[in-house]
């Protein structure tokens, strides 16, 4: 078993965390504080992302991408997840793989202008009735001549204000299954200014400020068939077939944030005071270290695992919610101690640290949430013994 | 014209320097290593000379221990051409003198024939600020150092260098061997399509034998020591009281 990164490996890390730490690190505390990513701003960032061949680096050679292995493309992920999120996300944007399933047409129209940093992609998946249970949607499309006609409403839209068109999931249909009737999904394209569109502000939350939710509505949007993404009723399969690593893209991310905690973690209990000595000489901080260290280690692993067995073919589902569970708890669990270690400080904003503990909130809920992973590691034991 | 960059692989600048137990240097084992930020630039400019199609071929050569393969790929990721690789020492805390480098060069020079050698000024470990100016001696060549800004100019490079009293404007005759500095330029990110790329370049390595260069070391090292902790500043309470101090208490003005 080798566990050593390759020379690539090692400079793919090394000139991404430069990047992410001369180019975003400095933007972080503006854009915390008024929860705004001003434009001029994405432009110049994404100029420099682009001219450091970070942008888009998840998309293969032939489309203009870095052609990277999963191992590769993960630890490019792990340290861009430093950052605030809307920094990198919206500046070092990673188009949708599942943008690659299109047709030509549709490669040129929708993934190449996200390559090129002319618009960004969302995806339209929850419902204000429909979180965990995605095959309960609402959202329903009918077919009328060459066209589909869209109805519904989609809320916790990631950034679909900055977004130049949505990839919506749509009940067309319902079949009977042997857990009862389940819609049968199908992914359309959707322009915005299409008429019936609308993209309404969404809520205010907790984690990745600058970073906005929408919610998207849906009346009589009449839409031509050439725009559906993949077969009609077969949206899960394009999504699955395509958006299967992006839980182990949110474990990547959180392990880069978990290590910078750590990072600060670590030097301020050697630097710090009280009672005559380096906080870290108190057991009580330096067992929280070791325990910090090791917890990040155990998910780093799960994850690396999991992206090599990708790459071989081998991967299972159970693997991919294991690494995303794992890397979401323990990014909680180090953001919390490693502002316990920090004292009152640790709270201030002046350091990244309360951040890094409000962002990690969200992790274990989208992507699929805690309950469901589990419910996925357990359904793939149980399964095989018939229960 | 082929251009030559020296680089060498030393301890990260970011890295918090700690001394050997014993005194006999700085310890580097499991401590993060990189290319010399100076020679970085160097390759930078040589990259920005193809660029412009003033150069031909960009090729880096790195003088020490095998691990400097690293420093010579992370040159060929910013878009250097082909490297050399010449294997000196297998121990990390052997540095290779810069006499021995120079005379290594100066055969490498030999073999190559580039019209132009960009060096870094010094390497950020010992600081020596040598190894250019040995290899222009060696060599009988033109050599411009502390230089921070280039203009290749027909069989001539027109240079400025960053002296004491200012700048400096000189001309030099190629082939010529330029030391860089700090405001020549921003070297660029190794970007992820060049770093996949980068494995495809050729690596030839070799060692001090191949050029019959003795790299045995004439230096000895006495005794390393942490350089004494700087005493804490005193705080003015105005700008008059500062100017007054810097008069009469440090004299400087
Ligand atoms: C900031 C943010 C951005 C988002 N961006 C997008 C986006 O871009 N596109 C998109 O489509 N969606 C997006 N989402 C939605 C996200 O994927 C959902 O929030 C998530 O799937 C959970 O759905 P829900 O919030 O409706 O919770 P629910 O599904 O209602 O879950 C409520 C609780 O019940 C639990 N639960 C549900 N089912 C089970 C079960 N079978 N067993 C045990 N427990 C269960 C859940 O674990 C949870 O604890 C975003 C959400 C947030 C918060
Ligand atoms: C919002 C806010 C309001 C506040 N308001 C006030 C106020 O009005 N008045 C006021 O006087 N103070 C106030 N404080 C200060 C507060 O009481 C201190 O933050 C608290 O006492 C901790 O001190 P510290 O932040 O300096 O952390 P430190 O004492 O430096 O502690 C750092 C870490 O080291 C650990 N540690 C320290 N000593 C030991 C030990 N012997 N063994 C094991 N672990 C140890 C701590 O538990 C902590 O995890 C406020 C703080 C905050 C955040």
């Amino acid at each position: 078993m080798d566990f050593g990164l390759t020379e690539e490996q090692t400079m793919i890390v090394e000139t991404t965390r430069a990047f992410v730490e001369t180019e975003l690190y400095p933007h972080e505390l503006a854009v915390e504080r008024s929860g705004h990513l001003p434009l001029e701003l994405i432009r110049e960032l994404q100029q420099k992302a682009m001219a450091a061949g970070l942008y888009a680096a998840n998309m293969p050679v032939e489309v203009g991408g870095a052609g990277l292995d999963t191992l590769s493309w993960l630890l490019y992920e792990k340290e861009l997840g430093r950052a605030n999120y809307a920094l990198h996300w919206t500046c070092v944007a990673r188009p949708s793989n599942i943008l690659l399933a299109g047709n030509e047409e549709q490669r040129e129209r929708y993934l190449m202008p996200c390559i090129r940093g002319e618009t960004w992609d969302c995806l339209a998946m929850t419902e204000p009735g429909a979180g965990s249970d995605l095959r309960g949607m609402k959202a329903s499309a009918r077919p009328d001549g060459d066209d589909w006609i869209l109805n519904g409403t989609k809320h916790f839209i990631s950034h679909a204000d900055l977004a130049g068109f949505a990839i919506v999931f749509v009940a067309t249909g319902e079949e009977d299954t042997p857990r009862g009737p389940k819609k049968k999904i199908t992914a359309f394209f959707v322009d915005k200014g299409t008429p019936g569109f609308t993209v309404r502000d969404g809520y205010r939350n907790v984690s990745h400020r600058g970073y906005t939710n929408a919610v998207l509505e849906f009346d009589e949007c009449r839409v031509n068939k050439r725009q559906i993404l993949g077969e009609v009723h077969k949206g899960f399969e394009v999504a699955n077939s395509w958006l299967g690593a992006t839980r182990l893209q949110v474990a990547s991310t959180c392990l880069g944030r978990a290590e910078r905690a750590l990072g600060h973690a670590l030097s301020y209990a050697a630097e710090r005071r009280q009672f005559g000595q380096q906080i870290g000489k108190f057991q009580g901080i330096s067992f929280k270290l070791a325990d910090m260290a090791m917890e990040l280690k155990a998910a780093e692993l799960l994850t690396r695992e999991a992206a090599w067995k990708y790459d071989q073919g081998t991967v299972t589902e159970a693997d991919m919610s294991m690494a995303k569970l794992k890397a979401t708890e323990v990014l909680a669990m180090i953001a919390d101690e490693a502002i316990q270690i920090h004292g009152g400080m640790g709270l201030m904003d002046e350091l990244p640290l309360e951040r890094i503990w409000r962002d990690a909130r969200v992790e274990r809920i989208w992507e699929g949430t805690s309950e469901i992973q589990r419910h996925i590691i357990s359904r793939e034991l149980l399964r095989p013994l018939g229960a | 014209m082929k251009v030559l960059v020296p680089v060498k692989r030393v301890i990260d600048y970011n890295v918090k320097v700690r001394v050997k137990a014993d005194g006999s240097g700085v310890d580097l084992a499991n401590v993060k290593m990189s290319m010399n930020p100076f020679d970085e630039i160097a390759v930078e400019e040589a990259i920005r000379l193809k660029e412009k199609g003033l150069a031909t071929e960009v090729v880096v050569v790195s003088i020490g221990v095998k691990q400097a393969q690293e420093t010579l790929r992370n040159a060929l990721a910013m878009g250097a051409d082909r490297a050399i690789l010449i294997e000196a020492t297998a121990d990390v805390h052997q540095d290779i003198e810069p006499l021995a480098v120079a005379k290594l060069l100066a055969a490498v020079v030999k073999e190559e024939g580039p019209g132009l050698v960009l060096c870094g000024k010094q390497a950020i470990d010992n600081d020596l600020n040598a190894t250019g100016q040995m290899l222009a001696a060696l060599l009988g060549w033109a050599q411009g150092t502390f230089v921070s800004e280039v203009a290749l100019d027909g069989d001539a490079a027109k240079v400025t260098r960053e002296v004491d009293g200012g700048l400096q404007q000189i001309s030099v005759k190629l082939p010529a061997v330029l030391t860089v500095d700090l405001r020549l330029n921003e070297p660029r990110y190794a970007s992820l399509p060049n770093i996949m790329k980068a494995k495809a370049k050729p690596l030839a390595t070799k060692t001090p034998a191949d050029y019959g260069v003795d790299v045995s070391p004439r230096l000895t090292v006495i005794k390393t020591a942490e350089p004494a902790g700087r005493k804490a500043g005193v705080k003015v309470g105005s700008v008059d009281e500062l100017i007054a101090k810097l008069k009469d208490e440090a004299g400087v003005i």
